[in-house]
């Protein structure tokens, strides 16, 4: 195995993952190390799917900056990436002279940031737009939107694999060494070298960070609980809503549609001790039920089809006490390094934005060169529940597998179960085939469509019962065979 | 596209019943569509025995009980086509399928509904805790463990008394598993009386009543549950949580009809049964679809779907024969005493089986059957519970007003 590289990305989330596909357009070899086993384990694949316009963020921050270019840009590249999309834009509804008052600061505040489009509207307008929202009056932001987190980055890696970077999975970064103007980083499993480290860790930039030569990062851990709701609520909603923000200025739980037609409601917020924690906790349900019922009638525990949690990755700015802008470095004491930390929310609207940023500090110590063969797009599993009827006729006639339903919630066909299987990532646990099929995400959560998946990573990969994982190592499925 | 007398979705035990009595009956066009690629539904993998008691007079094992049926469909000349899933169905009965030789469209002059249920899931219930692997409904590990000849795990934990956790319990232990313990968040059992006996007790399983499962521990496999006693309005009672290590997690808590197409194509459902609300004949509120087994309500006993399918058939017969069936416009309401009732209104023209359960246990009982203060029929029992499905007919003679019938429990 050569493992030699121009650059190493040290993270495969969204952010390391569009790192890796923008620095694929130079003449570059790019590796990505992620300590997963897939490319949207992290933050990138615990949120709320959103292609935010900016309105909750202050302006003159590189986070403004980076958002408003993503939100811009993301018809474009969703056509490009092939990643379900809509620019659905939201609400932010408000009852009362003082929630009036505060969305007004929030109008103003955004008509000077520079998004585009803003309006405040009455009770009459705002039942137009969303006849199942509950208000007297609403900020309308049209350029918000709504996307798939898990197929945007898989989207963003598979396109930087195409243009011939390398992914790296299962490999935690243990320690980084410089010797000889070559960076030496060592994994769980090897040792791998680089002119060049960019760190993309997500929640653990600020110790790969420190691995690096900058020191002094202080994660706050923030977690965000949601409930997922049954795709027969998808039809009474069709762009989020969010309460008007809290005496201080956060929105409380607010509910969103997904590209796929289910709604997420959440995220609660709560501050948790230094360890990453996905678990759902009884309280924060509570919270859930109650304040999800009065954004959205359908809020209700009768369409609960799975629960989830995302923690941030927030740093404390010790100066200030609050949350640390967006910080993409290079200092003369750690050359060739390209250090991100406090990629917060919107992560998923400003992975491109950092991305060029990220290579733009490169180029500033050395050219760049640009790859003929570059392509930008990349084409999705196709999806056929997605397909009409004389489509869905002609698939399965060009290919029998099309005519085998796998997953029935979802309508996921065995052809799009093995094309999966068979990812460019290399990815063969049950997540990764859900994540780029949507299979077990329905209501009955792989009740019927489990056991055909495992047997398939078997069948098509080889792998013994014991080798199937759920999502990580040591995430076994089975314990061999009955007897 | 093709043209069919009737369509049966699903070729379980409801459908292949529903097919042998419309053949029976004279019906000759019939098409059993079946997503597996054999037929039986979910018999195929219920290998214990205890089925064809009511219907056979002999224990059969799910596959056997199967068989019965497969072998007469297949003596008859049905056609049963496999490996082809109903992926929609409209309002004016065309079913669309997908089968690996392309999409298939059929108009259906009657559509029986046969697709069984499926399991509630640990997100539905909003279990707190981690996402880690080794949590199965009970229904998921069967599959796996006897048509996949799979292990899911060693030390095994069961929340909730269902019958399939019951049978789990049983068939892991069998296979070397520890089963550790069963919980039910309820003051008394989901399952059979047999089942209890039969799975828990002759193996030295402990049922823990009022004790639910209120976290879920491990990061990567799950490492343990945490389980707390609940009060009699099922309040958890601080202190009394305990955390049991365990590799695995089965889940038998509840099952729900499977009515997505039923939907699709307009038919009512009952918020209680989350099947169809249907008349006498089994036929829903579309004209020329009717439902029966597990997609209409949930039963305890595949004896009692097959019989249900059965009495199904003369209606859709009926139906193709000779038009439209008489409007049934008495409705069968019940008291707080019962959780569900099958039919939803009747015609008052013709007997009817009522199929119910009480909402809880009771001890000595009558169900009674009323118009206003007249008893149209009535049903001592020595006990009722909710596991069993109670079942008793009414004859038609006795309905002489075209007012509300009332079924309620009476304890004495």
């Amino acid at each position: 195995m050569n493992t030699n590289f121009d650059v190493i990305v040290i993270g495969g989330g969204v952010v390391g993952s569009a790192a890796a596909r923008e620095l694929s357009r130079y003449n570059l070899r790019v590796a990505v190390l992620e300590k997963e086993l897939d490319v949207c384990n992290g933050v990138s694949g615990h949120n709320t799917g959103l292609l935010h316009s900016g309105i909750l963020n202050e302006g003159n921050t590189l986070r403004m900056e980076c958002c408003l270019e993503g939100n811009a840009e993301f018809d474009q590249v969703a056509r490009e990436l092939d990643v379900p999309f809509k620019r659905c834009g939201k609400l932010i509804v408000g009852f009362g002279e003082e929630e009036r008052a505060r969305l007004e600061t929030l109008y103003q505040r955004g008509i000077e940031s520079g998004i585009p489009g803003l309006q405040m509207i009455d009770a009459a307008r705002v039942q137009e737009l969303e006849p199942n929202a509950h208000a007297d009056f609403a900020l309308y932001v049209p350029s918000a939107g709504i996307l798939d987190p898990f197929l945007y980055t898989i989207a963003l890696a598979e396109n930087a694999v195409m243009n011939g970077a390398r992914y790296y999975f299962n490999q935690e970064v243990t320690g980084i060494e410089r010797a000889d103007g070559l960076y030496r980083i060592t994994t769980v499993h090897g040792v791998f070298t680089a002119r060049w480290v960019v760190n993309c860790a997500g929640l653990y930039a600020f110790r790969i960070a420190e691995m690096l030569g900058f020191p002094g990062y202080q994660p706050k851990r923030v977690k965000g609980q949601y409930a997922i709701l049954d795709k027969k609520t998808g039809k009474y909603l069709g762009m989020p809503l969010y309460p008007a923000p809290n005496e201080y200025g956060a929105c409380d739980v607010h509910v969103t549609p997904t590209v796929d037609g289910n709604v997420l409601v959440g995220p609660t917020i709560e501050q948790i001790g230094d360890g990453i924690d996905y678990s759902v906790t009884q309280d924060m349900l509570q919270v859930l039920v109650r304040q999800g019922g009065k954004m959205f009638d359908y809020a209700k525990r009768d369409y609960y089809i799975r629960n989830y949690a995302g923690v941030f990755p927030t740093i404390l700015d010790p100066r200030t006490g609050k949350d640390l802008d967006y910080t993409i470095e290079t200092k003369p004491e750690a050359p060739n390094a390209v250090n991100t930390v406090g990629l917060n929310s919107p992560g998923l609207t400003c992975a491109l934005p950092i991305a060029r940023r990220i290579v733009k500090k490169i180029q500033e110590t050395e050219p760049l060169i640009p790859k003929e063969t570059f392509r930008p797009t990349r084409k999705g599993i196709v999806r056929f529940a997605e397909q009409t009827k004389e489509t869905q006729d002609a698939l399965i006639r060009s290919n029998p597998d099309y005519g085998e339903i796998f997953c029935r919630c979802e309508c996921v066909t065995r052809a799009e179960i093995k094309e999966a299987v068979h990812n460019i990532l290399g990815v063969e646990t049950v997540s990764g085939i859900k994540y780029r099929t949507r299979a077990t995400m329905g209501r009955c959560q792989g009740g019927y469509c489990e056991t055909r998946i495992t047997a398939a990573i078997q069948e098509e990969l080889g792998r013994k019962k014991e080798e199937v994982l759920l999502n990580q190592i040591g995430a076994y499925m089975f314990t061999g065979d009955v007897k | 596209m093709e043209n069919r007398d009737v369509v049966i979705i699903g070729g379980g035990p409801a459908g292949l019943a529903a097919a042998l009595e419309l053949k029976k009956g004279g019906i000759d066009d019939i098409l059993i569509i079946e997503r597996e690629k054999q037929l039986g539904g979910i018999l195929r993998q219920c290998i214990h025995d205890g089925f064809g008691l009511t219907r056979f007079g002999q224990t059969l094992s799910g596959p056997e009980y199967a068989q019965r049926f497969i072998d007469e469909v297949l003596a008859m000349g049905i056609e049963a086509m496999t490996n082809a899933t109903v992926i929609d169905l409209s309002g004016d009965k065309v079913v669309t399928a997908a089968t690996p030789k392309g999409l298939i469209q059929v108009q259906a002059k009657a559509v029986i509904l046969t697709m069984g249920c499926r399991e509630r899931t640990r997100g539905a219930l909003a279990i707190p805790g981690t996402r880690p692997s080794g949590i199965y409904n009970a229904g998921v590990a069967q599959s796996y463990m006897n048509l996949f000849n799979t292990m899911v795990g060693r030390e095994v934990i069961i929340m909730g008394s269902g019958d399939i956790g019951l049978i789990m319990a049983r068939r892991m232990t069998l296979e070397g598993a520890h089963v550790k313990a069963v919980f039910e968040v309820l003051p008394y059992p989901s399952g059979l009386p047999r089942n209890i006996e039969q799975c828990l007790h002759d193996y030295g399983i402990p049922l823990y009543l009022s004790h639910s499962v209120c976290e879920i521990m491990g990061d990567k496999r799950i490492t343990g549950v945490k389980v707390v006693e609940v009060d009699s309005a099922m309040r958890p009672i601080p202190g009394t949580e305990k955390v049991f290590s365990c590799d695995t997690l089965i889940l038998s808590v509840g099952l729900i009809p499977e009515n997505e197409l039923s939907l699709a194509a307009g038919v009512e459902l009952d918020w209680r049964t989350k099947g169809a609300v249907v008349d006498e004949n089994l036929q829903t509120n579309v004209p020329g679809i009717f439902a029966a087994g597990n997609v209409l309500h949930v039963h305890d006993l595949v004896d009692f779907v097959s019989l249900e399918a059965e009495a199904l058939a003369k209606g859709a017969a009926a139906y193709l024969k000779e038009g439209p069936l008489e409007k049934c416009a008495i409705e069968v309401g019940m008291d707080a005493g019962i959780g569900h009732i099958i039919p939803h209104r009747v015609s008052g023209t013709k007997d009817f089986q009522i199929s119910l359960r009480v909402r809880k246990p009771v001890g000595k009982c009558t169900i009674m059957v009323k118009q206003g203060e007249t008893v149209i029929a009535s049903l001592s029992l020595p006990k009722a519970i909710p596991a069993e499905m109670i079942q008793f007919p009414v004859k038609a003679e006795k309905i002489l007003t075209g007012e509300r019938i009332e079924v309620s429990v009476h304890v004495k």
